[in-house]
């Protein structure tokens, strides 16, 4: 029995089906021939790491069989040649140690190197993060946010989805920009539930007060009175009548620096 | 001529001695490399996209040759670059 193993590389724009078209073509090709079939493993769309009849990625399938005679090899070669919608192909020869090598594989004895978790892992989180939703309407958004991850996180093993649902903490969010809130400030507001400038210009500044003396008794010295006000001004985007008052403001607190 | 004891360093030259090099295909075990795995052979190739020597990568004569078999496999099927730059 000899074991081959033929890779190629199809056209991108073909559609799922146009693809699977292709490939029963060529296993129906080979079964009349006599050969069995072992594997047939779509691996996908990639990119290429070099332009091909100047497309940038490709679509890699492979076919694994086994036969007999060998002289089938050179027709469905010639055949992948003619076909246009297949741009590069390979027909390997395996040997006892690769034949095995496929099997582990399919059992999954054979775990993923290092950077393909990684890689995938990325991919993962880039694709969490097109689905957040922007700053302008957190608050019902949060709720369609946590429904649309929960179907994407029946992806395995190690991948840190907990960093990625949309928790409280959002990065385009910066609390600091309020004069007198530093980054420790903005720490303990945010696990308190203020995570917007409309939560802060809600609260009044005794409430702010009470959190702050609440959590950290470095805090109780900061003044508040003036954040809710830039608040507001931060919640309507009036990023310059903010600026301007701010360069007024010393240290966020209103009224004479005079005063002891 | 000085000898050997005349010699003297002002720090012990045997410090961070030689890493035992080995070839991993041979002492883990590993018979079959796949030329479908850029991830994997991204190991044995540098920056540039080129084959790493034998000395560097500590294969055995077999694995190497079997490695750089793959490597232009992987190239032939665009998973890997012929030549690049920041590969890494």
């Amino acid at each position: 029995m000899l074991n081959y193993e033929v890779t190629f590389i199809a056209d991108p724009v073909l559609s799922g089906d146009e693809m699977k078209k292709t490939v029963q073509a060529y296993s129906d090709m080979l079964t009349k021939e006599g050969c069995s079939i072992t594997n047939s493993e779509n691996v996908g769309l990639r990119q290429l790491a070099y332009p091909i009849n100047k497309k940038n990625s490709g679509i890699y399938h492979c076919i694994q069989f086994s036969t007999d005679v060998g002289h089938i090899v050179p027709s469905i070669e010639l055949a992948l040649r003619r076909d246009e919608r297949i741009m590069r192909f390979l027909t390997v020869r395996l040997d006892r140690h690769g034949v095995k090598y496929n099997a582990d594989k399919r059992s999954g004895k054979i775990g993923k190197s290092k950077k393909t978790v990684e890689r995938e892992e990325e991919k993962k989180k880039e694709q969490l993060k097109e689905t957040r939703v922007p700053v302008a309407d957190r608050k019902p958004a949060a709720k369609a946010a946590a429904v649309k991850e929960a179907p994407k996180t029946p992806a395995p093993e190690t991948t840190p989805t907990p960093e990625a649902t949309p928790a409280p903490v959002k990065e385009a969010v910066d609390l600091t920009k309020i004069e007198g809130i530093g980054p420790k400030t903005a720490e303990v507001l945010v696990a308190a539930g203020i995570v917007s400038y409309t939560h802060l210009k809600m609260k009044s500044a005794d409430d702010i007060k009470a959190i702050l003396d609440g959590a950290d008794a470095k805090l109780s010295h900061l003044d508040p009175t003036t954040w809710s006000k830039q608040a507001e001004y931060a919640a309507n985007g009036e990023w310059d009548a903010l600026k301007k008052w701010q360069d007024e403001l010393d240290g966020g607190k209103a009224s004479s620096s005079e005063e002891e | 001529m000085a000898n050997k004891e005349d010699i003297k360093f002002l720090s012990n030259p045997n410090i961070g001695g030689a890493q035992k090099k080995y070839c991993r295909f041979r002492k883990f075990g590993i018979r079959h490399i796949d030329y479908k795995d850029p991830d994997f052979l991204l190991q044995f190739i540098n920056e540039q996209g080129k084959i790493l020597p034998r000395r560097i990568s500590g294969n055995s004569l077999k694995y190497q040759k079997k490695v750089a078999v793959a490597i232009k496999r992987a190239r032939h099927l665009a998973m890997l670059p012929y030549v690049t730059d920041l590969l890494k």
